[in-house]
């Protein structure tokens, strides 16, 4: 099974409004995902210069090719639990 | 630790972001619209109501500024005019944490309570082994009496079907100190005289009650004026904190209107001669033990709440000190502003006449993304002063003894040990250090579990941070080859 991609970005907006504290998922990621996904820390990505609402949107976290925004640990558990259920 | 900062620490940094945004766009003019747009109407809400939300906020954005909720007089005073007085202060905020009273939710007083497990069972060993009689039957349940509860804890001991459970307070279980507590409406307060500024509780409420007065606008508004020169003192737990290298970031500081950036490591470097050069002095005269003095919470902790081990804490200044001082000896105009993960910092900068501003890593941030700074993108700069592999390994638990022990060498015996973070427990044991003693005679005590790279101030995770730290440590000169 192909594994669920996470790209958060680490620009510095992102990376100082939580980004940061997302990168516990290298860490210790809960265990029914922790084999199951794929970690990658991006440049900026640009969503914060795309959007009126500015770096007030961040921190951006793609899963797959899903954007969430003001993404936190939670948010991003969630969305990668949502796919996997999906493929099941 | 590994768990990521509460939703309530993130807000935090959003409400600074805020802060400098709106003085940036027009001194804060602006500044009442900060709540709405943190909570817009129709959006997620996270207490009982938006309007509560927005009310403390805005006590928050007071704290961001400088101020005390409880200094507030008139409850119309606008977060326009908080900014205004903030700009005109000359001096910045009293340095202290304070607690939103009312977004403190009180937690329930008693500890000990019985849940829906309890069997109402024949031998009732949780009554008959309370020392209070503070346990009664009631609808086929123990039930705990609160006021008559010392919080002893036997009961959860003896009940066979685990039915008793400790229900703690967050703040006052972080506070090393016994600095928080309830008043008479149930609401937390911090005793100033008793708080060592290590910032646990505000780390660990989860209704993000706890605030500490900034001194973030004091700072933007040096940076904006073109006559002050403002040099930033880069703590050693920075590595990690921001993306990019040191050198970037230090591009990023001088795009912000710091004229210059000097690293504190050089400062520790010059702790390390200092504090071995004690040991060796104190272990000739034959004393038992010598504990490290870096730490401005332990130093506080130690004066206040540990008289036994005052004589053993080191004399030597800190990191922070003999960078300071070096910088003003050669700049004597410039403004000196500590970057750090710390909080105790700014306590230990009032008596240094030397360090004029405290920021944390997470108000620097604030300032970089309101400021639209790609820390990557930066100019990568050097350092005029390079720090050695010694000063820059003392933001990580075992650093500032493992430098302090490469330095005595074989000039004295030395055991040491290391204090990873202050808690209750491990006050206890200085105490028994200090007036038992011990197999140790080099003490090093950190505040936070980890190092400073664990710090309420830092935005990296500790872990991470630590390993960049390492990573740094590999590429510095050893202080032993230094000459000088």
């Amino acid at each position: 099974m192909e594994k669920v991609k996470i790209k958060i970005c680490c620009g510095t907006s992102c990376f100082v409004m939580g980004a940061a504290q997302i990168q516990v998922l290298e860490f210790a990621p809960p265990a029914d995902i922790a084999d199951k996904i794929e970690i990658e820390e991006a440049r900026c990505m640009n969503h914060c210069k795309n959007t009126t609402a500015k770096y007030n949107r961040g921190p951006f976290v793609l899963v797959n090719n899903e954007l969430i925004e003001e993404a936190n640990f939670e948010k991003v558990v969630n969305k990668v639990r949502e796919i996997l259920n999906q493929e099941n | 630790m590994l768990i990521p900062k509460n939703n309530a620490n993130q807000m935090r940094t959003r409400i600074l972001v805020k802060i400098v945004e709106k003085f940036l766009q027009g001194r804060f003019a602006d500044a009442d619209r900060i709540p709405l747009e943190l909570r817009p109407k129709g959006g997620e809400v996270s207490r009982c109501c938006i309007y509560k939300d927005r009310a403390i906020l805005k006590y928050r954005c007071m704290a961001s500024m400088g101020f005390a909720p409880e200094d507030e007089t008139d409850e119309l005073t606008s977060l326009k005019e908080y900014g205004e007085r903030a700009l005109a202060r000359q001096e910045h905020a009293t340095n202290k944490l304070s607690v939103i009273t009312d977004a403190c939710s009180g937690c329930i007083r008693s500890r000990y309570m019985v849940t829906d497990a309890c069997r109402g069972c024949f031998a009732k060993p949780c009554q008959v082994n309370c020392p209070k009689q503070a346990i009664t039957i009631v609808n086929g349940r123990s039930t705990i009496d609160p006021d008559k509860c010392i919080s002893c804890g036997r009961c959860q001991e003896v009940c066979p079907y685990h039915a008793v459970i400790r229900v703690p307070i967050p703040c006052e279980e972080a506070c090393p100190v016994g600095a928080i507590s309830k008043d008479e409406s149930g609401k937390e307060h911090i005793d100033p005289e008793k708080c060592i500024l290590c910032g646990k509780c505000l780390q660990s409420c989860p209704f993000g009650a706890v605030v500490e007065m900034s001194q973030i606008v004091d700072v933007l508004k040096l940076l904006a004026d073109d006559d002050k020169k403002v040099v930033a003192m880069l703590a050693p737990a920075v590595l990690g904190q921001f993306p990019g290298t040191i050198n970037n970031l230090i591009g990023a500081l001088k795009k912000l209107g710091f004229a210059d950036v000097v690293e504190v490591a050089v400062g520790a470097d010059i702790t390390t001669q200092k504090e071995a050069a004690e040991f060796i002095e104190k272990m000739e005269k034959g004393e038992k033990m010598m504990t490290t003095s870096c730490c401005p919470a332990y130093y506080k902790a130690a004066d206040v709440h540990i008289p036994e081990i005052k004589p053993f804490v080191s004399h030597t200044r800190t990191p922070m000190y003999y960078t300071a001082e070096l910088l003003k000896k050669e700049q004597p105009e410039c403004t000196a502003v500590f970057i750090g993960p710390c909080l105790a910092k700014r306590f230990e900068a009032e008596n240094d006449p030397n360090v004029d501003y405290v920021l944390t890593f997470e108000e620097i941030g604030a300032m970089l993304v309101a400021s639209g700074i790609n820390v990557t993108d930066c100019e990568p700069q050097e350092f005029a002063k390079i720090s050695c592999a010694q000063g820059r390994r003392f933001p990580v638990s075992g650093g500032v003894a493992g430098a302090v022990v490469s330095l005595v060498g074989d000039k004295a015996e030395i055991k040491p040990t290391a204090i990873n973070g202050l808690n209750k427990a491990s006050i206890k044991l200085l105490k028994q250090y200090a007036t038992k003693g011990s197999e140790f005679n080099m003490v090093e005590v950190m505040c936070c579990e980890g190092g400073c790279v664990a710090g309420p101030g830092c935005i990296a995770l500790a872990k991470k941070s630590a390993i960049m730290v390492e990573n740094y440590v590999k590429t510095a000169p050893d202080l032993k080859d230094k000459k000088d």
